[in-house]
């Protein structure tokens, strides 16, 4: 069965989208023949800078006809409904064939399409693709009109079979499909004509091109490791760098070389980013000092010299660069070791956002905030406070200028430089953390507190501002912020109420966005209000103290004032909602039901997002058993039949079962029981052991499945309906301080 | 091919080599500006459909690069060599490649690769795909096929190639910083460096750019220069006095290209915060797109008259 071998030679594709578009040819070419009928045993695509190739093996030659019969209207019917059925199959009225059925006389027609050779097949979907082709981004070029990633110069086309290959006749905007392609562009010269993949592979490897991408990558780790070996030295493993780099070449050359004396004084951060990011060579390490001592660059071709210009001007380059680094790296450590302060005053003419300030208003803030949450875990407030103030003061360096990725990472030494302890110093670098779903999350208490402070700044910020994600826009990344919180208070195990610092920091916003306009007295109040809330964590009663003091009633409260009362907790309740929605999603991931956590979430503290998981977590493991599984229906009728009761009658059942109408064994065990569950799940529930309540709650379920099996809770007896129901009233009460079962589903 | 010895026998190699391939060699544009994408022979003519093929040396302007004339490598006055090619020829590469061979870097012995970089320019509303062109890890050149410019597709596709001429010369003479370069043959009587022709006037534009400029002069220059690109472009097409059909696009766009540079002056002197940055950068745009809009009106944009 025949072989089709496809290339589409170019200019030099974008090292970052050749992967993608390896699997976009494969799976566009293959699903467009197999939905015409083609089948094959298998394809694999490969990419090189300036082609993407695929092999078909075992392609059917042609696709099989086909014959299809199709029953129309009674060879007597109206001329209007024959001609339909004719404009339906695209016959004429003599192609139809008469048959007779029960029905009487049926027109009936036969539709046979023939098989279609595969190079029609072949032709028709490689054109589709190629017009089509799902590029991150395309261009046209010269006078014509095809979009491809880069000017599209070759399309290799062939069929082979045991009679030879076959060109596929295809021409898309003038470039017609052939049997020739290019090698390598200095260290080989004029077309190759090839006959099959076997034959392109080969002639293309003595044309000085790898094909495949592994096998650059692999040979390039290889040669890599062997010339660091040889030096007792290691090349420091970065795979992502190893794919980019595999796709800039053809014919990998690997070349080592040295880092002048000068600048292995560096911080290997510096050296590693600036080799990596400007020039996208791997750091070689002396494994017995850990110091990056050389590097490894690539080259994509053979030289007289083996390489020694080639390293020369690498050498040369990376020289001036780190001549760069160096510059900035002494200018910083001067800064640094006088105390930061032209930083940290500059940052006060960086824009953060415009309406939320300042970089150094945002710092002070989250200074305040830090020191607010320090006790929470342990920390020493003005420990957390200055940590906050320089961990971003590395914004205005020169080196994070030059490097933005060096954030933190940088302002980690300089901080040590200002003389300021190893842990201070270790918040500039942690307190980013965690930037994605896998990151790892601070544990060290002053980055955990500054990491927090500066994630609720943000989010708090861009509420007050009415800036937030909205489908899939997130530019402020705010839900990432936000799911960052969540992992920071679950993964140390915090026990934390967010409303109360919600509300500081949405206030501090506030008091920052009053500072140009309010009155004196206005922002005393506010302070006022800020120092109350951080006392007492309660936002009302914080109002309310304030404005008693100051001697003002709610009506006279001032402009800014006025309205904080009601707004303040519009936005914290709208941030904690969203919390919650990102909660969700995280738990979610955790395999927790989405209706288990909302059964959580109706329960009070739901801003003590430990208190919320842990609940969930324990309510969710007692659902999954057969107790718990039954319970919930229990609950469930017990409430249905309460809630239709109390409806009819306009009461509610709460005034407790008396043991002295109950009439029925059942009755007297449910009554015994719910009395013992209680004394259970109170105390557990006082002390949060979640999983003791539910087992305690779930363990009622014999009590109640007998119960609803021996009694009629609609008595006739008007005494006895009304025990039971009171009785009922008991399980739902009993149940419904564990988490809210209404919202249980199932 | 020879090793050149000099600056200038770079740029005049550059120039025979794109003479011999058909272009028109353009003399620098008399104005200030950033880059060498600014002189209408690329801004303009990259639009509408007729052809074009022009090389030329650009002297351009970065006022916030200033370095004193003391940083090997920077300079807030530098050259640019800039080739256009419109329709851009299937083999633009290979030319690149000659020019290359031309100025004495052997591919042989070197390496050579196009390295993905999409260029965009917020102020002139263009944006392009392409790659820069290093050698030996050293970016040489920007490689570029215009797509947009002042919001207007480009078809047929205009190629732009820009050599930066410094640091190119630095490398094939093998010469480590700016001011050491030979500008004109070492052999000759007298003998200059760049340093002899440039370090004093990088020092003075370096203290004028960062420090002394009048901020206040400056912003109202750019708002006149604003104000003049509307006024001149809200004329009617017919002029009263010819009875001609002449739109100033030029005269237009000659005030884009000063506002532009007005603007970077004022981003040195350090008197545009980030927020207004990005005003500015759209107030220039609104120009070139202005302009743009204009120059597809005229003859040289590929505009026809309507067959009477």
């Amino acid at each position: 069965m025949p072989e089709l071998l496809i290339e589409l030679f170019s200019e030099e594709i974008p090292a970052r989208m050749q992967a993608k578009a390896c699997e976009d040819l494969r799976k566009l070419v293959t699903d467009g023949l197999v939905e015409a009928g083609l089948t094959y045993a298998g394809a694999s695509a490969y990419a090189t800078p300036r082609r993407l190739t695929l092999v078909v093996a075992d392609l059917l030659a042609a696709s099989a006809p086909v014959r299809e019969e199709r029953k129309g209207p009674r060879a007597d019917a109206p001329d209007k409904a024959i001609e339909g059925f004719l404009r339906a199959t695209g016959l004429t009225r003599d192609q139809l064939e008469t048959r007779e059925t029960k029905k009487g006389d049926v027109l009936f027609a036969v539709i046979e399409r023939p098989g279609r050779p595969a190079s029609d097949i072949v032709a028709q979907v490689l054109e589709r693709v190629i017009r089509n082709f799902p590029w991150p981004k395309s261009m046209r070029w010269g006078a014509g009109s095809l979009r491809w990633v880069r000017p599209l110069h070759r399309i290799v086309c062939l069929l082979k079979d045991d009679e030879g290959a076959q060109i596929v006749p295809l021409e898309v905007d003038g470039i017609r499909a052939g049997n020739e392609t290019e090698g390598h562009r200095f260290l080989s010269s004029g077309s190759i004509t090839v006959a099959g993949f076997d034959d392109y592979a080969a002639k293309l490897k003595k044309a000085h091109v790898v094909l495949d991408p592994q096998a650059r990558a692999e040979h390039i780790r290889a040669d890599a490791e062997n010339a660091a070996f040889a030096s007792g030295l290691e090349v420091l493993d970065d795979p992502a760098l190893l794919r980019e780099v595999a796709g800039l070449v053809e014919w990998p050359v690997v070349l080592m070389g040295d880092i002048a004396e000068d600048f292995l004084s560096l911080p290997p951060e510096v050296l590693q980013t600036s080799m990596r990011e400007h020039q996208k060579f791997f750091s070689v390490l002396d494994p017995k000092t850990g110091q990056i001592v050389r590097f490894v660059t690539v080259a994509n071709t053979e030289t007289s010299d083996h390489g020694a210009t080639i390293l020369a001007g690498n050498q040369k380059v990376l020289a001036a660069r780190l001549a760069d680094a160096k510059f900035f790296w002494e200018n910083d450590l001067r800064v640094a070791k006088a105390g930061m302060t032209p930083w940290r005053d500059s940052l006060a003419n960086v824009t953060f956002q415009h309406e939320l300030g300042s970089q150094a208003a945002r710092i002070d803030r989250i200074a305040a905030l830090a020191r607010e949450l320090a006790p929470e875990v342990a920390a020493e407030p003005d420990a957390a406070a200055l940590a906050a103030e320089l961990a971003k003061a590395d914004l205005s360096s020169e080196m994070v200028y030059e490097f933005p990725e060096l954030q933190g990472v940088m302002g980690r030494y300089y901080i040590v430089e200002a003389g300021h302890p190893q842990d201070v110093a270790d918040v500039a670098r942690d307190h980013y953390a965690p930037l994605g779903p896998t990151d790892v999350v601070p544990t060290a208490p002053l980055s955990v507190v500054v990491a927090l402070a500066d994630k609720l700044d943000t989010l708090t910020g861009f509420w007050v501002i009415d800036e937030k994600p909205t489908g899939s826009k997130d530019p402020y990344a705010l839900r990432r912020a936000a799911l960052g919180v969540i992992r920071i208070v679950l993964e140390n195990k915090l026990r934390l109420r967010l409303d109360k610092y919600a509300d500081l920091a949405i206030l501090r916003h506030k008091l920052d966005m009053a500072r140009p306009n309010g009155s004196d007295s206005e922002l005393t109040a506010l302070e006022d209000l800020l120092h109350e809330i951080a006392d007492h964590g309660v936002f009302g009663a914080a109002v309310r103290t304030v404005l008693e003091r100051i001697g003002k009633t709610d009506d006279d409260a001032g402009a800014v004032l006025s309205g904080l009362e009601k707004k303040v907790p519009d936005l914290s309740d709208d941030l904690l909602s969203f919390f919650h929605d990102r909660l969700k999603v995280y738990l979610r991931d955790r395999r927790v039901p989405h209706d288990v956590i909302d059964a959580c979430l109706a329960m009070p503290g739901n801003d003590d997002l430990w208190l919320v998981v842990s609940r969930a977590e324990a309510l969710a493991e007692v659902l999954a058993t057969e107790d718990g599984e039954n319970l919930l229906q229990g609950f469930k009728r017990a409430n249905n039949i309460l809630a239709q009761a109390e409806e009819a009658d306009g009461v509610e059942y709460s005034f407790g079962a008396d043991l002295k109408f109950v009439e029925h064994e059942a009755e007297k065990a449910l009554f015994e029981a719910l009395e013992k569950a209680d004394a259970v799940i109170q105390p557990a529930l006082a002390a949060e052991d979640f999983r003791s309540a539910m087992t305690a709650m779930a363990a009622l379920r014999p009590q109640v499945d007998a119960f609803f099996e021996a009694v009629q809770v609609n008595s006739e007896n008007q005494v006895l309906r009304r025990n039971r129901l009171n009785m009922l009233s008991r399980i739902r009460a009993v149940c419904l301080q564990v988490a809210d079962l209404h919202r249980i589903g199932g | 091919m020879t090793t050149p010895r000099s600056f200038q026998e770079i740029i005049l190699r550059l120039q025979n080599y794109w003479a011999a391939q058909g272009c028109a060699v353009l003399q620098p544009y008399d104005m200030e500006v950033g880059a060498g994408t600014f002189h209408p022979a690329t801004t303009l003519r990259a639009l509408g459909s007729n052809a074009w093929a022009a090389a030329y040396v650009q002297p351009s302007r970065r006022p916030t690069d200033g370095r004193y004339g003391e940083n090997p490598n920077r300079l807030q006055h530098y050259y640019q060599y800039q080739v256009i090619i419109k329709p851009s020829p299937p083999d633009l590469q290979e030319l690149y490649l000659g020019s290359l061979e031309a100025i004495g870097i052997d591919a042989s012995l070197h390496d050579i690769r196009f390295v993905e970089d999409d260029w965009e320019s917020p102020t002139l509303g263009a944006w392009g795909l392409g790659w820069e062109v290093w050698c030996d890890g050293m970016e040489v050149s920007q490689f570029t096929y215009f797509q947009q410019v002042g919001g207007h597709d480009c078809a047929p596709v205009t190629g732009e190639l820009t050599y930066g001429l410094e640091r190119l010369a630095m490398y094939v003479l093998g010469v480590d910083h700016v001011m050491d370069m030979p500008f004109n043959d070492p052999q000759t009587p007298i003998p200059l460096t760049y340093g002899d022709v440039f370090r004093q006037t990088e020092q003075e534009y370096s203290r004028w750019n960062f420090d002394v400029a009048d901020t206040d002069v400056l912003l109202r220059h750019f708002e006149e220069a604003e104000a003049e690109c509307a006024r001149i472009l809200e004329a009617p097409a017919e002029d009263p006095k010819t009875g001609n059909r002449i739109i100033m696009v030029h005269p237009a766009y000659d005030q884009c290209i000063k506002a532009s540079h007005i603007f970077n002056l004022l981003d040195a002197r350090g008197v545009i915060s980030v927020t207004e940055r990005q005003a500015y950068i759209g107030r220039v745009r609104t120009l070139s797109k202005a302009c743009a809009d204009a120059f597809v009106q005229t003859e040289a944009g590929g505009w026809t008259p309507e067959p009477a």
